[in-house]
């Protein structure tokens, strides 16, 4: 697991679009504390604004947690006890939405991140986690 | 709507502020009532300055890009002004290319753009 290791620092509940907005300022906040380099944070936020918002309209709401590493690097986990996945293949493709929405953000996040891992099945929620390095 | 997003009228050209804090609901918003104000007062243009935007994910910039297309099918000619440039890489990286949409640099520059094309 990408998270080993890492420690525990913050909780944000994400029930409507205004959690999304609030997920990505406390990640941007914390990015900017830990002195990291504009494009990796604008990288990283984006990341983070595209999974926590999947969670709210696919997941039906979730949490994301946030972690801290010795090195130079920050993680998030966000999870959602939605319907799941059924491919994630092929819900990682540019271009599928199940939504008629743009269909580029969970593939946008996992090109934007370090490091990218998704556990979902059909009736067992999503879980994402992601590293960005500072 | 809120006030994540403002719009001021300049020469008869709409200028649209959005915050960083816009929600996805404020910026559907943003899209209605602009696009009402178009109409409403024949502006020939509008600009969209992003310059307060950390961030612009494949939602916002979906929006971006039917702003452009809506107030062209109304006649009105949009540039988007102060993209920072860690946001037009990460929106290339998110495969968003807003292919209808024009930049300029500043709001100036916008301007000076769009009083060209109305003298050609
Ligand atoms: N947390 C989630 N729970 C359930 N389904 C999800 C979740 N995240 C993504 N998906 C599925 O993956 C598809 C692609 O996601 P994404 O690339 O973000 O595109 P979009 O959100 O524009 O549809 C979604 O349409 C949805 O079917
Ligand atoms: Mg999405």
């Amino acid at each position: 697991m990408i998270l080993d290791g890492a420690r525990e620092v913050d909780r944000i509940e994400l029930s409507g679009d205004r959690d999304v907005v609030r997920a990505r300022r406390r990640i941007a906040d914390r990015m900017d504390a830990l002195g990291a380099r504009a494009l990796r944070k604008t990288r990283f936020v984006t990341a983070v604004s595209e999974v926590a918002r999947n969670a709210v309209v696919h997941g039906g709401g979730g949490v994301m947690t946030v972690y801290a590493f010795k090195s130079a690097r920050i993680g998030i986990e966000c999870r959602d006890r939605g319907p799941g996945i059924a491919s994630i293949e092929q819900a990682l493709s540019d271009g599928f939405s199940t939504t008629g929405s743009m269909g580029h953000g969970l593939g946008g996040a996992k090109r934007l991140s370090d490091a990218f891992e998704i556990d979902s099945r059909p009736g067992g929620g999503t879980v994402v986690r992601m590293l960005g390095s500072l | 709507m809120s006030s994540a997003a403002a719009i001021y009228p300049v020469e008869g050209v709409l200028l649209v502020s959005i915050r960083d804090d816009i929600t996805d609901t404020d910026i559907v918003d943003l899209q209605d009532a602009l696009s009402e104000r178009i109409a409403d007062e024949s502006a020939n243009g509008v600009v969209l300055d992003i310059s307060g935007l950390e961030i612009v994910d494949t939602f916002v910039g979906r929006v971006l890009a039917q702003l452009t297309s809506i107030a062209r099918l109304l006649d009105a000619e949009t540039f988007v002004v102060g993209m920072r440039p860690a946001v037009a890489m990460t929106l290339v990286e998110l495969g968003m290319y807003l292919p209808e949409n024009r930049t300029a640099l500043s709001l100036t520059h916008a301007l000076a753009k769009m009083r060209q094309m109305r003298d050609e």
